[in-house]
């Protein structure tokens, strides 16, 4: 089976998902069409021979809709012959996007192909797609159907995180995400974002709140508790019988951010490389999803990191650095624990909590900053997961070469 | 003309449809029923000198519901989908035929249909309600009683003749998913401020006044037979009010039904689906769901126990034959305390004056204040009048002098439970009262049998033992003494009749049947503890196995010491006989090691803050009663209570301790709450197959102990392929003379 090597990943700066966020006023069309952009001019590939692109994109409807990935790579002026699909899996969707755009260079539909993702949450709301799973009464019944939050609650609750370790996880990750930033350590994936007259609207994670102390969150009411109290509490203890009640730890301060951005990573063989005087950054050694207990829902990274593993032949002790994307801090608490993980190798430039969580293209994010982690750090393999809407887990392990 | 609709046609060409069941108290849709709406409906549509149609009925009332012995006889019957699509759509087509005529829907459209008017003189329930929404246009009598709504969810169905679809088209997805979901009827005001009702009237004048409207009216058609008909509020899958709507009604229903009521989901679903179609779709779907409930058990065990054997037993089945039929006028009433106190509340609300007698005035007055209170409360909330409420309370005249009690027709005794006070209280009562006067003990732990030897009459002795509290509780659980004559018997049933609470005849025992039963399920939790289960799962174990409340909070209501009192007393007369359960180690180490007695000392097995806030599990429960490392699985613990219960109540049927099945299954949801969708322990068991129930207490018995192992009775049934309710038996088997 033919190698798949990452040649080169991009990102833009994460603006604060919010009508005052700067991307705001960008169109997530516009948002992937500039990573497109980024990815060929950077690398000066001859985009006919990127034979697809694959977008994450978790609330594809309205200007997010029809097909975003095909009509960016038209938009971004690749050749015609690029096609272009959406992917959703949920918050792994960019991940999943650069699974498959390195599952059909492995198996060689593609040569070249780009995975990516993106998501304008301040123009195209979570849950603008609506769906069954939480909407239609036999299958939200079926399937006891709870928000993220009650689950993040729940894990919090069952693994007995208090509300002092979900607080100082969130703490930390503001503090690495500052000191990441001021080692200038994101500057080789960032790509700023333009308006129509070319001016910079974004350079940087606009989301942070450095100044963050165990203090200024304490004084947060958590999230879910009305919620909870409405009946989704007692959905959930009928899923966990053995618990009493929900811990409610998770506010706004130790969840992810809503921001907007998108991110595109490009994935091809060795000749390809060779074809365009690409050098290899790293090799993609396993990809893995997997499907979870959907009620507790966000424990699944533990699991996908295991079969990633398993199918690359690794244990734990080969991969040298960890990336969890921090949709809350109970979900990264937990995947520590589960795979004894110290918190030094895992999400050392901070993460979602800090930066945010653009739902569609965090994957395909994370990926390329711990691919900068270990070319900055000089080690070797890195390992990056996510968990996932309805119970699911996905993660890639990349070696660098 | 027909058997069961008046056909009148006005010199206005106006025909009025007047629905009078023959020999019948209430309109219902039964066969008949249906069969001569279609025919009214198709004479209005085919005669051209008929203008338009008003509906209206003979009785006081509109239509209380379809027939639920018909239901009842449909609910879990084998027919094919096609069958039962057939059998259930019916409804839905007639009602639909006169909304629109047949019409085609362009035709429909462009020049739409006769006009038909309900006039609504009374309350209109189910089907009654559906037929109303399916009229063009709604005259609603403006009386303070009526009522529209649709009671179907509370016997496990749902609204199935357009109910689910024309509802939420006139008053939105949320306001229809609150009644359908809970049975509440609307008010004549609510249901003009929603648009239900065109207008109100009179309940003289509202078949003038709908006359008026289809004079007036050349041709109708439903709002949403209309282009470009929206949903008040939204619906389906794209509109952000409908999205919360669902998403939070699908959480809330699974908290109110812990999963064990169909009919709430369904209804949401014929709301969710039906919402993003045309309405002949939709209606199509509701059907559907409809036969879906009706071949599912928990309606047919809802329908004959909690509708059927209810209203039977309420209605004086149980009452012996040839008996006249008397009523209480004064009511001696010894005890003051919560169950006297809420004896005397209820007797006096219907018209009975109380004499409210303990061991001096002051006492006395402590339980009438009891009325007072809630006499005040019902006045401030508008529900009763300050006449009336003052009227009650000048009906109880509290004494401590047992000479006042001469004059009364019923003695209820409500004192203290021990032998000797009850003794004497039962002696000085004998002393004053009439010759015949008959003497009832509202205990719950004492054999009645023995409590009759302090009485010189026991063939008028007898129990009658209410539930805390009184004025909330509907069962009242009679008890017959090995010497209680029928005539006794008939006046226990009388008084329950007048105090409008749904009685149970059961034979002595320790505990009766309730008592005795409701225990199992409080010990085995506390069963489990002593094992290591964690107290959480067992709690929401209870819950989820359809108990109101989990056996360690219920436990601590009834109190653990008062539990232990009760055992020691039980060891005491039973001497060798008695069985030790792995229970009694536990409440014991919890009442005389720990002192936790419950929510009276404000710690038992939860902690009670004395800041107001929410009681919680007592963490020490793990400290002496260690969590095992295997936990048993929910489903495990579920069947461990319903099992052990249903065991118990079958024990307490092969002892002749019950008189029927159909009693012990409504004592059992009306007395301690067994959990309502089963129907009762008896259907219960027959909805698991008794083969299947014996071989399944049989594994428990031999997992957790004897108290499991099912009585010879059920063996026997089994071997005979036998079961409580055969077809078309609703009363169930009769147990043996005790």
């Amino acid at each position: 089976m033919t190698e798949a090597y990452i040649f080169d990943a991009v990102r833009t700066p994460r603006g604060k998902g919010r009508k005052d966020g700067s991307l705001h006023e960008i169109t997530p069309i516009q948002l992937a069409t500039q990573q497109l952009e980024a990815i060929r001019d950077r690398t000066g590939i001859d985009t006919s021979f990127v034979d697809d692109v694959a977008l994450g994109c978790v609330a594809p409807v309205g200007e997010q809709g029809s097909d975003i990935a095909r009509v960016a790579a038209i938009n971004a002026g690749y050749a015609e012959t690029t096609a272009g699909f959406q992917v959703n899996r949920f918050c792994a969707s960019g991940l999943e996007a650069v699974n498959i755009a390195a599952a059909k260079v492995m198996t060689g539909e593609a040569d070249m192909a780009i995975g990516g993702g993106v998501e304008s949450m301040s123009r195209v709301p979570m849950g603008s797609d609506g769906g069954a799973w939480p909407m239609d009464p036999s299958v939200a019944f079926h399937s006891y159907f709870v928000p993220q939050g009650i689950s993040a609650d729940l894990i919090a609750t069952i693994y007995g995180h208090s509300r002092d370790d979900v607080d100082a996880y969130a703490v930390e990750s503001q503090r690495r995400a500052k000191a990441s930033w001021d080692a200038n350590r994101f500057s080789k994936s960032i790509v700023p974002v333009k308006d129509v007259i070319g001016m910079n609207v974004l350079d940087h994670d606009e989301f942070m709140r450095p100044e963050t102390s165990m203090q200024s969150l304490g004084a947060l009411k958590p999230s879910f508790v009305d919620m909870g109290n409405f009946g989704f509490d007692n959905v959930a203890i009928q899923k966990y019988p053995e618990i009493e009640k929900i811990n409610h730890v998770h506010h706004a301060g130790n969840s992810s951010g809503i921001v907007d951005g998108a991110a595109a990573v490009l994935v091809g063989s060795k000749e390809m490389g060779e074809k365009f005087g690409l050098t290899p950054r790293a090799r993609i050694r396993s990809m893995a999803s997997v499907g979870s207990e959907p009620t507790i829902m966000l424990t699944g990274p533990s699991f996908a990191a295991e079969k990633a593993l398993k199918r690359a032949g690794m244990s734990k002790s080969d991969i040298d650095v960890w990336e969890l994307n921090e949709a809350f801090a109970s979900v990264v608490l937990r995947f520590m624990e589960a795979l004894d993980i110290d918190h030094s190798d895992i999400n050392v430039n901070g993460g979602a909590i800090a930066m945010g969580h653009p739902l569609g293209a965090t994957g395909a994010m994370i990926l390329g900053t711990v691919l900068d982690e270990l070319e900055r750090s000089g080690k070797s393999t890195a390992l990056a997961t996510l968990c996932i809407g309805a119970g699911m887990g996905t993660a890639t392990i990349i070696e660098r070469v | 003309m027909t058997e069961t609709i008046r056909y009148e046609v006005d010199a206005d060409g106006i025909a009025l449809l007047t629905i009078d069941l023959p020999d019948a108290s209430m309109n219902v849709f039964n066969a008949q029923l249906i069969k001569d709406l279609d025919t009214c409906v198709d004479k209005v549509l085919a005669d051209d000198a008929v203008k338009g149609a008003v509906i209206t009925s003979g009785k006081p009332a509109f239509i209380a519901g379809a027939d639920l012995n018909m239901l009842g006889a449909q609910a879990g019957s084998k027919q094919t989908p096609e069958q039962a699509f057939e059998s259930a759509f019916g409804l839905n087509k007639l009602f639909r035929k006169l909304e629109t005529g047949d019409k085609n829907r362009k035709i429909l459209a462009k020049e739409g249909t006769k006009p038909f008017a309900a006039a609504v003189n009374g309350l209109a329930l189910g089907g009654g309600f559906e037929l109303v929404l399916a009229c063009h246009y709604r005259v609603i009598a403006d009386d303070p009683k009526m009522q529209l709504g649709f009671p179907e969810v509370q016997v496990g169905l749902l609204p199935g003749a357009g109910g689910t679809q024309r509802l939420p088209r006139i008053v939105g997805i949320q306001a229809a998913a609150g009644a359908v979901t809970t049975g509440k009827p609307y008010n004549a005001q609510i249901a003009l401020g929603l648009g239900i009702a065109n207008e109100l009237a009179p309940a003289a004048d509202v078949v003038d006044r709908a006359k008026a409207w289809v004079k007036k009216t050349s041709s109708a058609i439903a709002p949403w037979d209309k282009k470009g008909f929206k949903y008040p509020g939204g619906a389906g899958a794209m509109h952000p009010a409908s999205v919360q709507t669902f998403v939070g009604a699908n959480a809330m229903a699974q908290k109110q039904t812990q999963h064990n009521y169909p009919a709430v989901q369904a209804i949401l679903s014929c709301f969710f689906e039906g919402g993003v179609v045309d309405f002949d779709t939709a209606i199509r779907i509701e059907s559907k769901y409809f036969m879906k409930l009706l071949a599912d058990p928990v309606a047919g065990n809802m329908i004959r126990s909690l509708f059927i054997n209810k209203q039977a037993v309420e209605k004086g089945s149980l009452r012996p034959a040839g008996i006249e039929r008397k009523k209480v006028k004064r009511l001696g009433m010894l005890g003051a305390g919560l169950m006297g106190a809420g004896v005397a509340y209820v007797s006096a609300k219907v018209g009975m004056d109380v004499v409210l007698l303990d061991r001096d005035a002051a006492s006395a007055e402590k339980g009438k204040d009891y009325s007072r209170n809630l006499v005040k409360k019902g006045v401030e909330r508008g529900k009763v009048s300050k006449e009336k409420g003052d009227a009650l309370l000048e009906r109880i005249t509290t004494t401590s002098d047992y000479a006042d009690l001469k004059d009364c027709d019923l003695i209820i005794e409500a004192v203290f439970e021990a032998e000797d006070i009850k003794k004497s209280v039962t002696e000085a009562t004998e002393a004053v009262i009439g010759k015949d006067i008959v003497f009832a003990s509202n205990t719950s732990t004492l054999p009645i049998t023995g409590l009759a030897k302090n009485f010189t009459r026991p063939h008028q002795f007898i129990g009658i033992h209410f539930f805390s509290p009184v004025d909330k509780m509907p069962l009242v659980e009679i008890i017959m003494g090995e010497k209680t004559d029928d005539a006794t018997l008939a006046l226990a049933l009388d008084y329950v009749s007048q105090i409008k609470k749904t009685p149970i005849v059961v034979n002595d025992s320790r505990g009766f049947y309730t008592s005795r039963c409701f225990g199992t399920y409080v010990q085995e939790g506390y069963s489990m503890v002593q094992e290591g289960v964690k107290p959480a799962l067992i709690e929401n174990a209870g819950k989820m196995a359809g108990m109101p409340v989990g056996p360690l909070a219920v436990g601590d209501e009834v109190a653990l010491d008062l539990s232990y009192k009760v055992g020691m007393a039980t060891r005491k007369a039973l001497g060798d006989k008695y069985v030790v359960s792995p229970a009694d180690g536990f409440v014991e180490k919890m009442v005389v090691d720990l002192e936790r007695f419950g929510r009276k000392n404000g710690k038992g097995n939860y902690v009670y803050p004395t800041d107001g806030g929410r009681k919680y599990l007592w963490p020490g429960l793990g400290d002496h009663f260690p969590v095992a490392d295997d936990q048993p699985t929910l489903d495990e613990v579920k069947t461990r209570f319903m099992v052990r219960q249903a065991v118990e109540a079958a024990r307490c049927f092969e002892e002749g301790v019950l008189i029927d099945a159909s009693s012990g299954d409504i004592g059992a949801i009306f007395g301690w709450g067994f959990a309502p969708f089963t129907g009762g322990p008896f259907s219960f068991i027959d909805t698991m197959g008794v083969a299947e129930f014996v071989a399944e207490a049989d594994r428990l018995a031999q997992a957790y102990g004897a108290r499991f192992t099912p009585p010879q009775m059920l063996r026997d049934m089994a071997e005979k392929g036998e079961c409580f309710y055969a077809k078309g038996d609703t009363r169930g088997r009769i147990a043996k003379a005790a």
